[in-house]
């Protein structure tokens, strides 16, 4: 059997309240997958779905070619890793580790070396006989995760194993899942609201809002090409401006700057472009405006300006790309790359540009 | 928490400058010393010197009584084993309660079986079992034809205490399960584990120290209890009706204080074990809240014969409860149940000083209630928010007042006050009054009122006083002015809690009560001996009318004008 999950057209409803509106997946064997997004978007949802904690109202689940609507939790051969760990607490490590062996009956005499080689690969095998509140946060997360792929699940869970922990070790740790991850090549479907954490550690992440995707890709895919201004919005900073296609195929802002954005299909209207900090750049001509504020950060400087229609942007400017500070309250023009922003349609927020 | 030198100077400067605080410990410690220390010390000089010099003697007699040791082997073996039943019974509610999908009808069915001891007279269940499954017994003698069922004597005891005491681990162990993390059970399921595995490698696991509290609190209770061996044990003697037969019918009072301290004795180290190591093991293994809501069981070969059972035991608890009422409006139970009469009634007020007995149960219990809930809370705030030396002695004698069975309370109050304090005459005036029965009240319901206020109270953040502190007010202001309505609703329910408790008592109260006081309790108590169970029936029938009537009101007044719900509404 391989281990992808496909999902079709999953549906939950809490009373009126429609938490997952038809959504559809389909997650490779081996991949790291994310599903990223605000909170009440359905993301953890979605997840216990899978896990099989929540009911399915509608839609079909797939692990490979087996339908698992009705497979019990405990048949459905998962790994789970919770956002508070969910340790025993009256049970040491080891014998939480152990846990999932035992419940599938594997023989006495490979509990122990797996045990020990699971508690290795997270680097915690001293810790084997300490009860988990003798633990520190991060040796909980570990614990937590050699108890999950110990069992060598054919698919790994995660529901925001990270947000318990300071932003150092959430740091370390998220290195430690994606290493582990790699080398045991389970299909692992990771929660998270944190887009920074998402894009760090995933190879395909699936952006969610109010029980819809919004879109899916590879991190790069979905930093560069946002095919929505939520998507643009929630991954990273993109400043918004209002703007005009003409029939010529034009970009028209505020009359002052025209430029040809590639489209990927003919269109006249008003509409919405998104530019990253580190697209927009000074010139000699473009957009009028005022530097508000700079503030010098090493390796780049983000400036807040005030154009003179009244749109504010921020702007990044590497350090090692300038040998000038722009100083507040300087008269500026500003221009973008027409070929790296993204463009929209006002009305419908469907994504225009190439 | 190490506190600094310099930090407890600070304190006991406070303290000083602050007199009404001053004041208000000092006569803390004087009836907490008079009248739960003083007493229980008297027993111990009672039995010790009770012939006269210092010496074992007076042990030495009882334990040679063979109904005495008979008596402790009965009340353990009785104790044990409803301690046990209440504790499994109690188990299977919370569970289902807390993981079980269940109807509005058994739902329903939950909230009568939680709340109907709390309401009810301690004895109603022996009337009622006697009444349903005695010799004359509805479901015995007319609906199985049985003639000849005792249910006097051991078994009957452990039906009617398993019955009236698994509501209370029910509730505990509700509680505990509700603090039980969803997603350790949902971990366990998703690493293969069935439910059942889940169970009991998981749940149970974690309940143990929670189990084992629930059953010796329960094992407290049955040991302590007076009044069910009283009416339904027959010659089954437990050591609570033992101590009162020494010393209403033998006048044996050095025998009866020693058979009481053995009884203490008991108690005690039971209370002590569940205190100190049991609810310290059960807070270790369940500290956290749940995280989120728990996924309940909605697979019908689990949920039909759960739900069925708890209703039906349920349904059974609820029967004999009912059975009372029903009782007092037949002619002549047993034997004549048609057309239903309200002559009982009648007699109960024209003929048994009914309207006396209602009035002095009443106005006593009215009295004490108020006084107990003030009390209770003025202690647990000096517990919770204050430093002072004598903490932990007004702490300790409170919670050991909940260890004290009512009948040794009894007996102490007897040594102790009837020839006045250290029988000097001091105090003697005291006697046979209605005050004393009134104290008695206070110091009956004291425990669980402080201990209710102490968990009400741990809850309010400390700097919320420390700011009233600072704008001026001396701590009488702050109590009353910020304390007191932050924990209005618990201060309620501890003021209706301890009314309730307060007319429903009679095992401390049945030894001091004298001929100018009438007590339902004690009425019932008298009927219910001498066999006349429609008169007995009709006071207990009103008595829960009055006490459920209390409760009602409580809760209405909470809606209106309660704080929880709008703490809820700002979460």
């Amino acid at each position: 059997m391989s281990n992808e999950v496909i999902i079709k057209n999953a549906v939950k409803k809490y009373g009126d309240f429609t938490a997952l509106n038809g959504v559809s997946l389909d997650i490779h064997e081996g991949e790291f997958f994310t599903l990223l997004g605000p909170s009440g978007c359905g993301k953890t949802t979605l997840l216990r779905m899978i896990a099989g904690f929540n009911s399915i109202e509608g839609g079909e689940f797939y692990f490979g070619d087996k339908l698992i609507n009705d497979v019990p939790a405990h048949k459905r051969d998962i790994g789970m890793v919770f956002q508070n760990y969910a340790i025993f607490p009256h049970l040491d490590v080891k014998d939480n580790v152990a846990y999932g062996l035992k419940a599938r009956n594997v023989p006495k005499n490979q509990i122990a070396p797996k045990v020990k080689e699971a508690l290795e690969l997270v680097q915690i095998a001293h810790l084997a006989d300490r009860k988990p509140n003798e633990l520190s946060g991060g040796q909980q997360q570990r614990v937590a995760l050699a108890r999950a792929f110990v069992i060598e699940p054919s698919v790994l869970l995660m529901d925001e194993p990270l947000s318990n922990l300071d932003a150092k070790l959430r740091v370390q740790m998220r290195t430690v899942i994606k290493k582990l991850q790699r080398r045991l090549g389970i299909t692992t479907i990771y929660v998270t609201h944190d887009q920074e954490e998402a894009l760090a550690i995933s190879d395909r992440i699936a952006v969610m809002k109010d029980g819809h995707i919004m879109q899916i890709g590879t991190p790069s895919e979905i930093y560069a090409k946002p095919q929505n201004p939520f998507v643009a919005g929630f991954i990273g900073v993109s400043n918004f401006l209002d703007c005009e296609v003409d029939k010529d195929g034009m970009t028209v802002i505020k009359n002052e700057l025209k430029i040809k954005v590639p489209l990927r299909k003919p269109y006249a209207g008003a509409a919405k472009l998104s530019a990253r900090p580190e697209q927009l750049f000074f010139s000699k001509e473009g957009m009028p405006g005022t530097v508000q504020l700079s503030t010098f950060l090493g390796d780049f400087i983000e400036y807040e300006v005030k154009l003179d229609d009244g749109q504010e942007l921020i702007i990044n400017e590497y350090t090692k790309d300038t040998s000038e500070i722009h100083t507040d309250g300087e008269k500026v023009f500003i221009s973008f790359d027409p070929d790296r922003v993204s463009l929209y349609e006002a009305e419908t927020e469907e994504v225009i540009s190439q | 928490m190490a506190r600094t030198k310099q930090g407890a100077s600070l304190d006991r400067k406070k303290l000083m400058a602050d007199p009404i605080m001053m004041t208000t410990i000092i006569v803390l410690i004087t009836f907490l010393t008079l009248f739960i220390l003083y007493p229980l010390a008297m027993l111990l000089v009672d039995s010790f010197v009770g012939d006269g010099s210092l010496s074992l003697g007076v042990f030495k007699r009882i334990f040679q009584m063979p109904n005495f040791t008979t008596a402790i082997g009965n009340t353990l073996k009785v104790g044990f084993v409803v301690g046990i039943l209440s504790t499994l019974v109690g188990l299977l509610f919370a569970y289902v309660e807390v993981y079980v999908k269940i109807g509005k009808f058994t739902g329903g069915l939950f909230k009568v079986v939680s709340m109907l001891p709390v309401v009810s007279p301690p004895f109603v269940l022996s009337l009622s079992m006697i009444m349903l499954f005695g010799k004359a017994g509805i479901i015995t003698r007319f609906l199985l034809g049985i003639y000849d069922n005792s249910v006097y004597g051991y078994w009957g005891i452990v039906i009617v205490q398993t019955l009236t005491f698994f509501p209370v681990c029910y509730m505990m162990l509700k509680g505990l399960l509700k603090n039980i993390d969803p997603s350790l059970e949902e971990a366990a399921r998703d690493m293969g584990a069935s439910r059942m595995k889940v169970f009991t490698s998981v749940t149970l696991p974690l309940m143990l120290p929670g189990l084992g509290n629930a059953f010796l609190v329960t094992f407290i209770e049955s040991i302590a209890d007076f009044a069910n061996p009283m009416i339904i044990g027959g010659s089954y003697d437990t050591l609570a009706t033992t101590i009162y037969l020494q010393i209403t019918g033998a006048y044996d009072k050095a025998g009866a204080a020693a058979m009481a301290v053995v009884l203490l004795c008991i108690t005690l180290a039971m209370f002590c074990v569940q205190k100190f190591y049991l609810e310290a093991k059960t807070a270790a293994t369940l500290t956290g809240k749940a995280s989120r809501a728990r996924m309940m069981i909605e697979d019908n070969s689990v949920r039909r014969p759960l739900t069925f059972l708890c209703a039906l035991a349920a349904m059974f608890v609820i029967l004999m409860y009912i059975c009372v009422p029903i009782g007092a409006f037949f002619p002549t139970w047993g034997y004549k149940f048609f057309p239903l009469t309200g002559k009982w009634f009648k007699l109960v007020f024209t003929r048994y000083k009914g309207f006396k007995a209602f009035k002095d149960s009443f106005i006593l219990s009215l009295i004490s209630a108020p006084i107990t809930a003030l009390l209770s809370m003025i202690i647990s705030y000096l517990v919770v928010k204050r430093n002072f030396r004598g903490k932990g002695f007004i702490e300790a004698v409170s919670m050991l007042a909940m260890a004290v069975p009512g009948t040794v309370l009894g007996v102490g109050y007897i040594r102790g006050f009837s020839g006045g304090v250290f029988h000097t005459g001091f105090l003697q005036g005291i006697y046979g009054t209605g005050l004393i029965l009134v104290i008695v009240f206070i110091v009956r319901s004291l425990p669980t009122g402080t201990r209710s206020g102490i968990s009400a109270l741990r809850q309010i953040d400390k700097s919320i006083e420390e700011s009233a502190y600072d704008m001026g007010a001396d701590s009488f202001k702050v109590f009353m002015t910020v304390t007191l309505p932050l924990i209005k609703d618990s201060f309620l329910s501890g003021l209706v809690t301890s009314f309730v408790r307060s007319i429903t008592a009679i095992s401390a109260i049945i030894l001091l009560v004298t001929p100018q006081f009438l007590l339902i309790t004690v009425q019932i108590n008298e009927f219910a001996e001498k066999g006349s169970f429609s008169l007995a029936c009709a006071f207990a029938t009103i008595l829960i009318i009055i006490t459920y009537s209390a409760v009602l009101l409580m809760n209405l007044f909470m809606k209106r004008f309660g704080t929880s719900k709008k703490i809820k509404e700002d979460d």
